[in-house]
């Protein structure tokens, strides 16, 4: 099998244009941390610094294959490469492939993938040193990255089906790595479910659009879907139900409680996994099938209102958080439902650049988070402040990732979060040349106004309690070790520069990089909307720092009263999962379920057992000693009484013998004149 | 009718009438003497059809030898007399077969040889007999010369004493 | 000679024997009907030896056989009614029924 994957096996149709080598062998890129996790669970354990050497170099090699390949993209215009193998057949024609498909959206995810983990497993010699299960830890890394590197070099439904579930079943491992604390395990299971619960939908939705398209294949489903050869309503369908895996693995609503709670696993996962990776599966997913959405309006619809409504809901919520990593979830969240609700206005690109720019500054913020958390051996902002002084590179880094994140120019959340804004307003205000409804566009363009104003706002707060005034905890912070802090530096570098790649106007920018739906037009600024959305950023963060420069005793945000209640509740939404859904299905359906499994097919079972038993014990006692042994002994019995009947004629009397002889053979005679 | 007929006709006549004595008596030595009288019928019958050799090896044996020794077994019996002790319980049957038997045989006898003649002329030569049994039926004559004296063996193992066992 | 009223004669005393036979009870007496019987077939014999009028007289010879076992049977008969009598005290043929189940 792998040599025919170097014998350039093309089942489907290629490139358009000349590809580099590596390019059409980026297979490669999933298959290192594919072997180097067998490595590091082999030999892990023996190695000095228990397997993570293998890991990191792995993944550095990754890098530099992703970098190649993405050379292949950057400017635009790159070929589409793809090949496959027939891996499992399943008859009638169909099979299971296995192979991939290499454009620029899978070159980008590439390099924000491997470098996200090779940053992570960088600081995580740091963060989990001295931890019992080191060497899996990196295990379980390199098994998450390989997931996410086949989920999204897929050429193939099914095989983005398996990687989207590996990576669910790693998520599970790895926020239940301390699966001592039960409230852990009990957050690796809500994750696994909630987004199981999104899996549904997700499942239907491939089979649907196989059943349109008759085929797996991405290429051949988009284009079958260019060509109009599959009706709306089919599209409209399929497009909601993919989306609903998008909604479960994004954490949108109302599907987005798991990931608040999965902060219970190790910070390098939730900045590896819950920031920049996995969470961003969804998005892929309706990047890479954009063709399918832009041809069903109501499904932008519905794609653009879910972000709206997640935008401005976690944003609230991350207002009211004392956990500096929940502050960090939601925070992921709204920015993800960003990127969705860019998707479902159109601006594809737009949205896959804000995913780029996010991933380094979110999982620079949570690293930072993690060194803080290792300093002062605490997670909620209340025990700490004034690190300032005592963790400068971790302060320093932890602000610019802020202040990317709140999208002040020229950092890169600046640049990716303004395209989003101004392509809102733009299809808003241009009904031609809207997918979905104009209205919902402006409605997303004011959400996200909105939701802006609150990020900027909370972070502001959440710098200024975590670093700013006077300590309140009881530990002794220092600054994290350099292998801790160099990664950080690193993603703050990355998150200054990263958004230049994607400057408005720049047509051979990042938007003609990944090409999303095919389109590669890079709309031009907006001077407008640009002054706006830098206007909104700094209000935010200046009443961040007027309500929190002294760390107040009450947190202002109290006194909205019934909201902030509401909001600490998380909108009762958690509640109402578990009382709605849970708990009945706990106490009473599986309850039910288990007397019908005990009384009705055990019954059943058994019941037929003892009739079968009850019938051979009919059977032996009626059939076989009645009937059968009847006839036996009544066969033995009227031998025996009619020999007691015959034994009369023997009366021993010779006399008789003779009289009954003459009688006989006087008879004979007559009857022999007779004839 | 010739007077050999009515005699044949007369002597069977006694022999039958004697003959249903000996089988009806209830004294066992006069049911012995009336089977001398049927005996004798028959040899008279013999001679009178011309038999005559037979009819005195008639006399001879059958009168002379086998009633003596019936009777002689009589008395070594000390066979009892009277109706219980000679006759059974079968009587019925037995006249049912014996009718049987008869009627049969009568019916056979008329249908086949119904008016067939017996020509009674000269009597059988005994010297034509004595010639007959010593060619061409040496081989029986013979035979029954052992059969005899295995029966005089054997009777008299049967009948002797073990005297030399018994005591 | 009418040739079939010698053969009824026969098959008189024939019969006569057979009811002797089935009906005595003494085993002697038994005898005497057996030799009843043997009788009437030398009657047939000889009647049909004198009707065929051959010059062997087989019917004659054959009587005689008849005669010489007839003399053989009784002689031995008697010896075993003797012997059932120094064993049992009678000739009753009744009684002798060891044969019975």
């Amino acid at each position: 099998m792998v040599a025919a994957l170097f014998a350039a096996q093309e089942t489907h149709a290629v490139a358009e244009g000349t590809a580099n080598a590596v390019t059409n062998a980026a297979w490669l890129i999933p298959a290192i941390p594919a072997v180097t996790l067998v490595l590091i669970w082999l030999f892990g354990k023996r190695l000095p610094r228990g397997g993570s050497e293998i890991g990191i170099v792995g993944m550095l090699g990754a890098v530099v294959l992703s970098a190649v390949v993405l050379a292949d993209f950057i400017g635009g215009g790159g070929p589409t490469v793809e090949k496959a193998v027939e891996w499992f057949p399943f008859g009638r024609g169909l099979a299971l492939e296995l192979g991939m498909r290499i454009d620029g959206l899978t070159a980008v995810m590439f390099v924000v993938v491997t470098v996200v983990s090779l940053m992570v497993q960088i600081y995580s010699t740091g963060y989990m040193h001295g931890d019992s299960r080191f060497t899996w830890f990196f295990t379980a890394l390199n098994l998450f990255t390989f997931s996410m590197l086949l989920l999204v070099i897929s050429n193939n439904l099914l095989q983005l089906l398996i990687g989207w579930e590996l990576v669910g079943v790693c998520s599970y491992l790895l926020i239940g790595f301390w699966w001592e604390e039960k409230e852990n395990s009990n957050a690796a299971i809500k994750a696994f479910v909630t987004t199981k619960t999104g899996d549904i939908p997700f499942v239907i939705g491939i089979f649907v659009l196989f059943a349109a398209a008759g085929t797996f294949n991405i290429g051949e489903i988009l284009s079958l879907t260019e060509e109009g050869a599959i009706g709306t309503i089919t599209l409209t369908a399929g497009a909601i139900l993919l989306f609903g895996g998008a909604v479960g693995k994004s954490a949108q609503f109302p599907l987005h409680v798991w990931l608040p709670d999965a902060m219970a696993g190790p910070t390098p996962v939730s900045a590896l996994i819950h920031a920049a990776t996995m969470v961003t599966a969804g998005v892929f997913l309706v990047a890479r099938m954009f063709p399918v959405f832009e041809h069903s309006e109501a499904a932008m619809n519905v794609v653009a209102i879910i972000g709206a409504i997640t935008m401005l809901m976690a944003a609230l919520l991350a207002l009211v958080q004392d956990d500096i990593k929940k502050v960090l979830a939601y925070s992921t969240v709204s920015q993800l439902a960003y990127m969705i609700a860019a998707l479902g206005v159109g601006a594809g690109n737009a949205a896959v650049f804000h995913l780029f720019a996010h991933a380094w500054f979110k999982a620079l913020l949570f690293l930072g988070a993690g060194s803080v958390i290792h300093a002062v051996h605490a997670n909620n902002m209340s025990e700490m402040g004034g690190l300032r002084k005592k963790m400068p590179t971790t302060y320093w880094t932890f602000l610019l990732g802020s202040l990317a994140l709140a999208g002040i120019p020229p950092l890169a959340g600046f640049w990716s979060k303004d395209e989003i804004v101004a392509e809102a307003y733009h299809f808003g205000t241009h009904a031609e040349e809207a997918v979905g409804a104009p209205v919902v566009a402006l409605i997303v363009f004011g959400v996200a106004l909105m939701s802006a104003f609150l990020t900027a706002l909370y972070m502001s707060r959440a710098v200024h309690l975590t670093f700013e005034g006077t300590y309140r905890g009881n530990g002794h912070p220092h600054e994290s070790p350099r292998n801790m802090t160099t990664p950080l530096i690193i993603l703050a570098v990355l998150a200054v520069i990263g958004g230049f790649v994607g400057l408005p106007g720049v047509q051979s920018g990042f938007g003609a990089w990944t090409a999303v739906g095919g389109h590669t037009h890079v709309p031009s600024a907006n001077l407008l909307v640009m002054v706006i959305s830098i206007a909104i950023a700094v209000g935010g963060i200046a009443l961040g720092r007027k309500l929190y420069l002294p760390a107040p005793a009450t947190d202002p945000v109290e006194r909205l009263g019934w909201f902030h209640t509401l909001l600490v509740n998380k909108y009762y939404l958690d509640d109402f999962y578990y009382k709605g859904i849970v708990y009945p299905i706990r106490d009473s359906i599986s309850k039910a379920m288990y007397w019908v499994n005990q009384n009705v097919l055990d019954g059943a079972v058994n019941g037929s057992a003892a009739a079968a038993r009850a019938r051979a014990r009919g059977l032996y006692n009626v059939v076989d000693q009645k009937v059968i042994d009847g006839a036996v002994n009544g066969a033995g019995m009227t031998a025996r009484g009619s020999g007691g009947l015959l034994k009369y004629v023997q009366s021993g009397n010779v006399q008789r013998y003779a009289a009954i002889m003459f009688v006989g053979i006087a008879l004979f005679a007559f009857l022999f004149t007779r004839f | 009718m010739s007077w050999v007929e009515f005699a044949i006709f007369a002597f069977g006549a006694l022999t039958a009438l004697a003959a249903i004595a000996v089988v009806l008596s209830r004294n066992v030595i006069h049911a012995a003497l009336f089977l001398v009288i049927t005996l004798g019928g028959v040899g008279v019958i013999f001679l009178l059809v011309g038999a005559e050799f037979i009819g005195w090896v008639q006399f001879l044996v059958y009168v002379g030898a086998i009633v003596v020794l019936l009777l002689f077994g009589l008395m070594l019996t000390r066979a009892p007399i009277g109706r219980d002790a000679t006759d059974n319980q079968q009587r019925l049957i037995a006249f049912g077969a014996a009718g049987v038997t008869f009627a049969v045989l009568t019916w056979l006898i008329w249908r086949t040889f119904g008016g067939e003649e017996i020509a009674l002329e000269q009597p059988t030569r005994t010297a034509d007999i004595g010639e007959a049994l010593f060619t061409n039926f040496i081989l029986p004559f013979e035979l029954v010369s052992v059969l005899l004296l295995a029966a005089l063996v054997g009777a008299i193992v049967l009948a002797r004493r073990d005297e030399g066992r018994q005591k | 000679m009418s040739l079939p009223w010698l053969l009824t004669l026969g098959a008189f005393l024939f019969s006569i024997g057979v009811y002797g036979v089935l009906a005595r009870r003494n085993a002697v007496l038994v005898l005497m009907s057996i030799e009843l019987m043997l009788n009437s077939v030398n009657i047939n014999f000889v009647a049909f030896d004198a009707w065929f009028g051959a010059s062997e007289s087989v019917g004659q010879i054959f009587a005689l056989f008849v005669i010489t076992v007839a003399a053989a049977e009784v002689g031995v008969g008697l010896a075993i009614v003797l012997l059932i009598f120094r064993n049992r005290k009678t000739i009753n043929v009744d009684e002798v029924d060891l044969l019975k189940w």
